[in-house]
């Protein structure tokens, strides 16, 4: 069944773009079909399903507890949407005070457009350190422009210190959450991956796997050349990232290696330091139910006159990667407010069902499925915004009030007018017709159950019109009465 | 045009097209007030007495030793007591007013900071001693600084961080933690602060805590006063 859902996908492009259709054929994969094939797979397994809904379960039945400890979780939510709502409308203004105030205090600055600027830039501080090796702590932004793959094409050894994300690295597979990147893992893989990759002997003791991790980095903290972290914030009147982390391997990241470097999307500026007294406590509660997570850290420069340690030279990456592009969406530039907690992800039935390698994108769940069509193509990635229930869930957990199940369908209807088949739009206005006039209405259920008899038959077999839809589901059958007739008999008319 | 001209004449551009009033009352309409939005976070404590139970009280579920003493004698007589009972053999510490007063003697031989001793003479210790800037009553954090609290390695390199603090130190907020980084660093702010909300952990192998990821396996306060 898997295949014939690929081959399908790749009919209807060939019927529309013949040299798409060659490309795709020699790749045997587009955003869709492999969204297709990956979501049969991971739904099937129950089992697994089963253990990652209870996982999710228990980040909200954490955070329900931590939000009662709040005076009003609803006004801090509100508050913290206003932070960056007002960040997002004051963009290019507080990104300059921000670069200003880092620059004059011995920062270097790089302003990226987009994901190989950024990387080149990288590249080159490390190329001109010399640099053997990396040791890196979390930042999706990373994962986004693809940094690791090519640093490693210049034999540079990197390394990631966050526990999940080192798993991960491991086994040669993208962060399955963006906030718990091994969450699909039970100890006995995790074992397995350690002993096959770094020797060591099988444990079921995640305190004992956790510690082979530490002991193992310790090592790659002291002989690191340079770190490269993420940020959770810039902000722009004390020119300083904040990082958010509960490891303490961001922590030793930016304060051993003697270089650091810091890559950040453009949208995680806010005005003033104080902000992050709201949009901390917020961070932790949201995604993971903690009051704040352990280390929150502000980093304002290198090491300064007066200090003891710290590293010598300090850059902060600033990346654009087409998030000018989404800001330019009058409708849908608060998704840039997001500040990936990943609540959205731990209540949203779709990623509880399907997982996080089925998307196919760097970042998963509701606030990717916005976000990345607006970042690597709404053609390509519209699919993702059917991929709902339409339920709302996450707009209700989102702490800083994103609209996100309103973009859902505002990217189904912008894709449709971008390009919407006319047989769609056909459809669409009779439906419109139909639904709009009673009398045209009630003609067409008759027609509609003379319809189901004479398809009745055909059901489930090859000439099957409606095969896309019953080869996974049951086409329930119209009623025999309506409910308006119904109405009608059992009330003598007065309708 | 160099990449800073780009991204600003991008922002620009977007941005002159105003907001689509819907998204904005349904999303945008908070206050950004955030002394205000005190209120709505979880309380700090009124007065020194609330401020140290709620402290207490996160401690113990974060996993931090309180260490309660009235003063300078009994912290260093319980400094003591964690050196014997963990039989420390190499101490970090930093100069400062309290530090100087209750770790100098522990030990004949003592790692300063503030002699830059390195990476691999820190990481060799099993302990690092350090004051703090403020202790935060509403989250049960410490607040940390590079310039003031012996660098950034010492909090988090050692599996062991003994934190030093006074009971005046206790602030209700972090707010008033921010506030107070101001008042004592005016323009000049440290390279590196951070609030540290219980010993380092981790819960990515099936959500099952456990402590000392990467950083240290034991947080302890000694607060007197």
């Amino acid at each position: 069944m898997n295949k014939k859902t690929h081959s399908d996908e790749l009919l209807v492009i060939k019927v529309r773009h013949p040299a798409l259709h060659f490309l795709t054929s020699l790749l045997m994969t587009t955003p869709l079909s492999k969204f297709k094939s990956d979501t049969t797979e991971s739904t099937v397994d129950v089992d697994h399903r089963l253990w990652m809904q209870a996982a999710l379960h228990g980040y909200e039945d954490k955070r329900g507890g931590v939000e009662t400890t709040f005076g009003d979780f609803e006004e801090a939510k509100k508050t913290a949407a206003a932070i960056k709502w007002e960040a997002i409308e004051n963009l290019g203004t507080l990104l300059e005070s921000f670069s200003d105030k880092l620059e004059s205090r011995g920062t270097k600055v790089c302003w990226a457009s987009n994901g190989k600027e950024a990387v080149d830039y990288i590249l080159q501080v490390c190329r001109d350190h010399g640099t053997q090796k990396i040791i890196k702590s979390k930042c999706m932004t990373t994962e986004e422009i693809h940094l690791n793959p090519a640093l490693q094409a210049e034999g540079m050894e990197v390394v990631e210190s966050d526990l999940g994300e080192f798993i991960v690295q491991l086994r040669e597979e993208e962060p399955f959450h963006f906030v718990f990147p091994a969450m699909h893992l039970k100890r006995d893989k995790i074992s397995a991956i350690f002993e096959e990759k770094l020797g060591t002997e099988p444990s079921s003791d995640p305190e004992e796997l956790t510690m082979i991790a530490r002991n193992l980095m310790r090592r790659k903290y002291c002989e690191a050349d340079i770190g490269i972290s993420g940020a959770n914030f810039g902000v722009a009147d004390t020119g300083m990232i904040s990082i958010t982390e509960n490891e303490g391997n961001a922590r030793l990241t930016t304060s051993l290696p003697k270089v650091h470097i810091a890559v950040m999307g453009i949208e995680k500026v806010i005005p003033n330091m104080e902000d992050l007294s709201v949009l901390l406590p917020l961070l932790g509660t949201a995604g993971a139910g903690q009051w704040m997570t352990a280390y929150n850290s502000m980093i304002g420069g290198p090491r300064q006159p007066g200090e003891v340690d710290g590293p010598e030279e300090f850059h902060v990456v600033l990346v654009d990667n087409h998030r000018t592009r989404l800001l330019a969406d009058p409708e849908q530039r608060d998704a840039l407010r997001c500040i990936r907690c990943g609540a959205c992800l731990n209540v949203c039935p779709i990623f509880k069902n399907i997982g996080g390698h089925s998307y196919g994108t760097t970042y998963q769940g509701p606030i990717g499925s916005v976000i990345t069509p607006h970042l690597r193509g709404l053609q390509s990635y519209k699919h993702l915004s059917y991929s709902s229930s339409l339920c709302g869930a996450c707009t209700d957990t989102c702490p800083v009030k994103i609209d996100l199940h309103h973009h859902l369908l505002r990217n189904r209807r912008d894709a449709v007018r971008e390009k919407g088949g006319r047989m769609e739009r056909f459809c669409f206005r009779q439906f419109a017709q139909v639904m709009s006039h009673p009398k045209l209405y009630r003609g067409s259920e008759g027609l509609m159950r003379l319809g189901a008899k004479l398809w009745s038959p055909l059901e489930g077999k090859k000439a099957d019109p409606l095969k896309a839809w019953t080869s996974t589901r049951t086409l329930p059958s119209p009623a025999p009465k309506s409910f308006h007739r119904q109405w009608r008999e059992q009330r003598g008319g007065d309708s | 045009m160099s990449g800073k001209q780009a991204i600003l004449g991008r922002i620009r551009e977007a941005l002159a097209h105003p907001s689509h009033p819907e998204v904005r009352t349904l999303a945008g309409n908070g206050e950004r007030d955030v002394e205000k939005a005190r209120a709505f976070m979880p309380p700090g404590g009124e007065t020194v007495e609330e401020r140290l139970q709620n402290f207490a009280r996160l401690s113990e579920v974060l996993k931090v030793e309180l260490v309660l003493v009235p003063d300078l004698e009994a912290a260093k007589e319980s400094l003591n007591a964690m050196r014997e009972v963990e039989g420390w053999t190499r101490i970090a510490s930093h100069h400062h007013d309290l530090s100087d007063r209750l770790v100098t003697g522990l030990q004949p031989d003592l790692l300063w900071t503030d002699d830059q001793p390195g990476i691999d003479a820190l990481e060799r210790c099993e302990v690092g001693i350090s004051v703090c800037e403020a202790l935060i009553a509403q989250t049960g954090s410490i607040l940390v600084t590079g310039k003031g609290c012996g660098g950034r390695a010492l909090s988090v390199l050692p599996p062991h961080h003994v934190v030093l603090a006074t009971r005046d130190q206790l602030l209700p907020d972090l707010y008033a933690g921010y506030e107070h980084l101001r008042k004592t660093y005016g323009d000049s702010l440290p390279s590196f602060i951070s609030f540290i909300t219980g010993a380092s952990r981790t819960g990515d192998i099936e959500r099952i805590l456990v402590l000392g990821a990467h950083g240290p396996k034991r947080l302890t306060v000694v607060l007197i006063g």
